[in-house]
Order: C-alpha cells, then structure tokens, then sequence
C-alpha cells in the first residue's frame, strides 16, 4: 500500500482507483447499520458473497454503513440506479442476483406505499428519501468502511489535500467562521469561534477532540455517522487541527459498540499508513496523530470537561466551567472539542467554500442537520434535512406519521435534557434558536413522536429516572434536586399528587437549573417545563383525579 | 479467561497511569468481571494507588467488580424501547429469570441488565443476549430466546 507523500501523489492515487473501477458493474450494498445488523443483515451479506462468487467478476458485493431507512431493515442498494430493495433475506438473494445480472428489478422487495400501494424503486423516488438532502449520510451506501479506498473513490480527503497545499491556517478558521458552522451536539455553539479561541489560546500544545460519545438517549446518527464514514469525520478533524495549530487529537467514542471500534481502529492506522496521519502530512510540514479512546457507561462523560477528565484516565466529573475547555482542557491544555457531526461538515465547508454551506438552511442555521426520528414514526432512521425545514416534512412526508393509524400527541426533541411540543406546533421548522424558543431544543438530534396513548407525566419521570441514574453525583443540586423531582413525579404517576406538587417542582426546576455545575443539571428540568408550558392541564387534572384519572 | 492474558494486558500499559481506563477496559472486555486481586495487579504495574483504580472502577458502569453469568442479558430502556413497550419485556424477563436488573443467578446462566440506549431504536423494544439483537420482540418471544442459552 502506498504512503502518499504530497498532494498529487494523493491525487494520482484517486485516479487510479477511479480507472480500475467499471461505474456500470453492478454493485451490491448491504447495509450493516446498528438496526439492519440487529436485524441480521450479516447473513443476508454473507449469502450474497456466497452467491456472488460463483459469478466470477461480474458484480460487487459491499457492506457498508446505514443508509437510513432502518425502519425497513435489512436495506439493499444495488447500483447503478440505487435500486432499494426493503427487508430483504438471506432467501431473496439468488432473485437479486439474477435480476441485477439482467438489469432488472425485484418487484416484491422493492418499496410499496402502505396506503396507495404505488410502488418505488430508485431511491430518489422513495418518499423517506426524496424530502431529504443527504450531504454527509448520503455517502454511506457507496462506502466499506474499512476500504479507504472507497472514500477516496466518493472525493475523501480533496478537502485536507485544498487546506493543506492551498490555503493558511487563519483562511481555513476564516472559511470555517463564514461558514457560520454551529456546533452539532446539542448547544449550537459557532465551531469558528471555538476553534479560534484554541488557536488564540496562549498555551504552544493545543488538543482536538471528537465527541462521538453520543449517550442521548434515541439518538443514533452520530455512530451511523462514525461507524459508516470514519475517513470523513476524521479527514474533518485533521483540517481543524491544521487550522487550530493541533498536533495531536482524540476520538472519544462508544465502548459498547464492536462496529464501530473496529471501524475507527482501522481508519486511524489506514490513514496512517497512508501518510494522511504522522509526520510532515501530504509534504505540507503539517504533523498531527490521533488517538482512541472510549466511553466506559455512563452519560455524563459527553460533557466537555467530563469526557476530558476521562480521557485524561480520571472519574468523568464535569468542573465549573469559569475557563473554557477550548482554553483550559485536557492536562490544562488548550482542548477544541466539537461532535462528529460538527467535524463531519468540515470537509465540505473547505472543499465547496463558505458561500456554497451558506446557502443551505435557514437565515441563522446553516447546511444540513442528522436527524433520528422514532417514537411511534412509520418509518424510523436517520434523515438528513436542511435546517430550516418545517417539521411536518420529517413528520409526515419522510417519517409517514404516526404508527397504528394514531393521532400526534407531541413530538420530543434533545433527549432527557430536550422538551416535548405539542402537535399544533407541526409547521414550526428545523432551527437552532428556533426550536429553543418553543421549549424544545434541537440538542443532538433525536426527534420523537409520542401518539395519542403517551402520558406526558410518565414521559417526565421516565426522563429523571434516566438523569438521576447518570448523574455523577459531584453536585448537591443536581444529584439531590433531581432525586426530589423524581419522587414528585413518581407519586403523580401512581395517583398520589398532591395540591403543590407543581408549585414545588417548579421550585426545584428553578433552583437544581441554576446552582448545578454542568448542563446536566443544569437542564435536567427543560423536559418538565415544556410540559407545565404546553401540558400543564394534564398535571393538573391527575392531580385533581387522585388514581381515578390514572 | 487465563492468568496469561490479564498479564499481558496489564503488561501493555506498565508504567503509564494514564492508560488506567484503557487496561480496565481491556480486562473486562475479555473476563468479563475486575476480580480484586487483578486490579491490584493494575495499580502495582501503573503506578497508581489501589484506591484510584477502586475509584474508576465503581465508577463507571461498565465495569463490574462481581462475576458475571455465562449470558448476559439485556433489555434496552432506552427512549424509543421504552415508548414501544420495554417495560412489559423487563417484566417477562424478570419473571423467567426470577433476576432484578444487575443481578446474577446462583447457577450463572444469567446475568440481566437493563441499559440505554443501544442505537437500534428503529428496531425496538429489543432484547439482548451475548451482543446479539433480538428487534422487535414481544413478552411471548422471550422465552424461546432464552431456551438458547444454556
């Protein structure tokens, strides 16, 4: 295997690969995503290797990431065409084959409207997927993850190879900063800004850190993103620390996911042999190494200053944050964190220009957003939206509305720290600052539906029993306000409210929000108050009820 | 797991009290359990006190200072699960195991865990044994699942 030197060595590699690959042999991608494998899509996989074999060379068999639509797992694309076939068993296989070799189609696995029955067969005509703008997810079917090779082939790294060889830190920071690129995980917080404080920060040893911890509950973009793409969100992350003056950075992700180390292991050490990590990158002076490490079970280490104790080897306890971790993190060094799918967007953003992302989303949220929608959705999976979209369009039009032929009672955004809106609220768009307005903040991008049945009062006390379990337990207010809110909301939940019980859960929303250290804590009681905002007779009439109203 | 392999785990990471996660990580990984006289073994060899080592390991929820059973057992809490009926899972395992979340049995078949969220929500409630994905499940399938593991 080659060790690129410069850029036109890179360059001359990709179009190597490029020639030696016959755009109009079919190719096969089975999806291995986190739902489809549940699903055993490694069998289904393995037929087709099995089968394809005996063909001789005349098509390709893939595993990749997921594609999306995980509702209707095990997924099949079959290129050229991205012809989707849907649950797809080990037992359809020789039907695909057959069919692929004669340029057909399976017709009975391909997707059928559950209520018009109207049939769909290219991607691009698939309701889940034609509402949707696939910037950073889109790539999945066409990748093995552990094939870098693929990702040179789909344009990887032309984004680090134009920062390197032609552009200076400072225009990279500038490109990032016009890009108006805000942070992913949950605070939408400018990655510009953030990456200049860093660079700005007096200390010479500067760190950059993927936060692929995602511990969200209903969240699952940031592993489909990370276990299927691992070149991109690390080719984002090279490009940030060029531009930060990083010459080391860290992955931190999921230990309980096998996937998903083994993807990013083999990335780091491809990339390395590939001299796009190490010493003096691509001729460019540029040195810059990564490590892996991992989340060992428990929340709170996605908060900044936590995760940077863990990987430091400490107890994940969040600090008072009076200096930034962007100046003051791992080691007491200079650390940039952001999500992976804040880094995701970077190669983009340096390849396409700032005008380009800026053009994409809405005035104060720009390019696109991941979006895992369930709940009691038709179609569940990941969805890639430009912010901006009104919330219908991933409701209905991508997500088929609600399951069972129920009514929406309430759609839940950002986990256990996130807010739940009511139904009404359906034309409201897919918007940072706008969707905090409403009580319920985009956070990582875990969108919920709740159907009629849902009892909004056991939604919340699900939600605390889940924070008081991950809390670290370093603050008064947080670990013994939320264990008090939790009791209230038990008794509710048993029939056993009492006239003051909401007054009090105010009080302790007010006071556990203000006085914790982290966000934890700190907006541990976001879900109750979009509930007393837009629920409150619910409360009220449990309450008034006593167990009757149970 | 053998002697031999926890050694040479620890062996790794001699000297670096940095790595004291990643060795923790390592051993549970494949033994499944921190029996107290490895985890000594790790602080004598990374240089960190035995305390530390207790500290990081009661700590955090992947580690498991008593035996584990030949199975694990898991049932997903997460959001979506929980929506789409986990709680009626947790109850049927609960009442075929007679285990409480965490617990192992005396014969160690068994151990169940419940634990959020695992990512595969489309595919929820779900149940999990060894890593392995049971989507979609139903009270009535568990028992057939877990005839499987003996």
């Amino acid at each position: 295997m080659p060790k690129l030197h410069t850029a036109a060595e890179l360059e001359k590699y990709r179009a190597e690969i490029l020639a030696s690959r016959d755009p109009a042999k079919p190719c096969i991608a089975v999806c291995a995503g986190a739902a489809c494998d549940g699903m055993d899509s490694a069998a289904v996989a393995a037929a087709f290797v099995a089968a394809a074999g005996k063909l001789g060379d005349k098509i390709e068999v893939r595993t990749t990431g997921c594609h999306g639509y995980c509702e209707k797992g095990p997924n099949v694309v079959v290129t050229p065409g991205d012809i989707c076939y849907f649950e797809v068993q080990p037992a359809d296989v020789p039907d695909i084959l057959a069919a692929t070799l004669k340029g057909e189609v399976v017709e009975r696995l391909v997707y059928k409207d559950p209520n018009t029955g109207a049939k769909a067969v290219h991607m691009n005509e698939v309701p889940f997927y034609k509402h949707q703008t696939r910037l950073l997810i889109g790539d999945n079917p066409k990748i093995d993850p552990m094939n870098i090779d693929d990702y040179f082939a789909v344009g990887g790294y032309a984004g680090l190879v134009k920062a390197l060889t032609t552009m200076t830190p400072d225009q990279v920071l500038d490109e990032v900063k016009k890009a108006n690129l805000r942070g992913r995980g949950g605070g939408g917080f400018p990655a510009g800004s953030k990456w200049e404080t860093t660079r700005n920060a007096p200390e010479k040893t500067k760190y950059v850190i993927v936060n692929g911890h995602e511990g969200e509950s209903a969240a699952f973009m940031d592993r489909a993103m990370l276990t299927g793409n691992p070149h991109k969100v690390l080719e984002g992350l090279i490009i940030g620390a060029y531009a930060i003056g990083a010459h080391k950075g860290f992955m931190y992700t999921r230990h309980d996911m096998p996937l998903l180390e083994k993807h990013v292991r083999n990335a780091l050490a491809q990339a390395k042999e590939y001299g796009l990590l190490g010493t003096d990158i691509l001729g460019s002076g540029f040195d810059f190494e990564c490590e892996l490490h991992f989340d060992v079970g428990i929340f709170v280490s996605g908060e900044s200053s936590a995760l940077m104790r863990s990987i430091e080897g400490n107890a994940p306890e969040p600090r008072p944050k009076y200096i930034r971790t962007s100046v003051n993190g791992i080691w007491d060094k200079p650390s940039n964190l952001n999500n992976v799918e804040t880094w995701a967007n970077v190669p983009q953003i340096i390849n396409k220009g700032a005008e380009w992302f800026t053009s994409i989303g809405s005035e104060k949220s720009k390019g696109t957003k991941l979006i895992s929608l369930s709940g009691n959705v038709v179609n569940s999976g990941i969805v890639e939206v430009p912010m901006g979209t009104p919330l219908r369009t991933l409701v209905f039009d991508i997500g088929g509305g609600v399951r069972d032929g129920k009514t929406l009672k309430a759609i839940h955004f950002g986990g256990a720290m996130g807010g739940s809106i009511p139904a009404d609220l359906i034309d409201a768009p897919l918007d940072f600052d706008g969707m905090s307005k409403l009580g319920a903040p985009i956070g990582a991008g875990g969108l919920l539906l709740m159907d009629e049945d849902t009892d909004m009062i056991e939604v919340a006390r699900y939600l605390m029993d889940f924070l008081v379990n991950e809390s670290c337990g370093k603050c008064v207010p947080c670990r013994e306000g939320m264990q008090q809110m939790l009791q209230i909301l038990t008794r509710l939940t048993e029939g056993e409210g009492k006239k003051g019980d909401l007054e009090l859960l105010e009080d302790l929303i007010e006071v556990t929000g203000t006085a914790s250290l982290c966000a934890l804590g700190k907006t541990s009681g976001d879900p109750l108050k979009s509930m007393f905002r837009y629920f409150k007779p619910e409360y009220e009439s449990r309450i008034a009820g006593g167990s009757e109203a149970k | 797991m053998s002697e031999h392999t926890i050694d040479g785990i620890i062996e790794k990471y001699r000297g670096q009290p940095g790595s004291l996660i990643h060795a923790l990580v390592e051993i549970q990984h494949q033994n499944h359990w921190l029996p107290r006289e490895v985890m000594q073994k790790v602080a004598d060899a990374l240089q960190v006190p035995f305390a530390q080592v207790m500290q990081i390991a009661s700590f955090y929820k992947a580690f498991s200072l008593t035996p584990k059973g030949r199975h694990e057992v898991h049932v997903c809490t997460g959001m979506t699960c929980h929506l789409r009926g986990a709680a009626k899972l947790r109850a049927k395992v609960e009442e075929l195991t007679g285990l409480k979340d965490g617990e192992t049995d005396t014969d160690s078949r068994f151990t169940y865990q419940t634990g959020a969220c695992l990512g595969s929500c489309s595919i929820g409630p779900e149940l999990i044994v060894n890593g392995k994905h049971y989507g979609r499940m139903t009270p009535e399938k568990i028992e057939d699942v877990l005839k499987q593991y003996e």
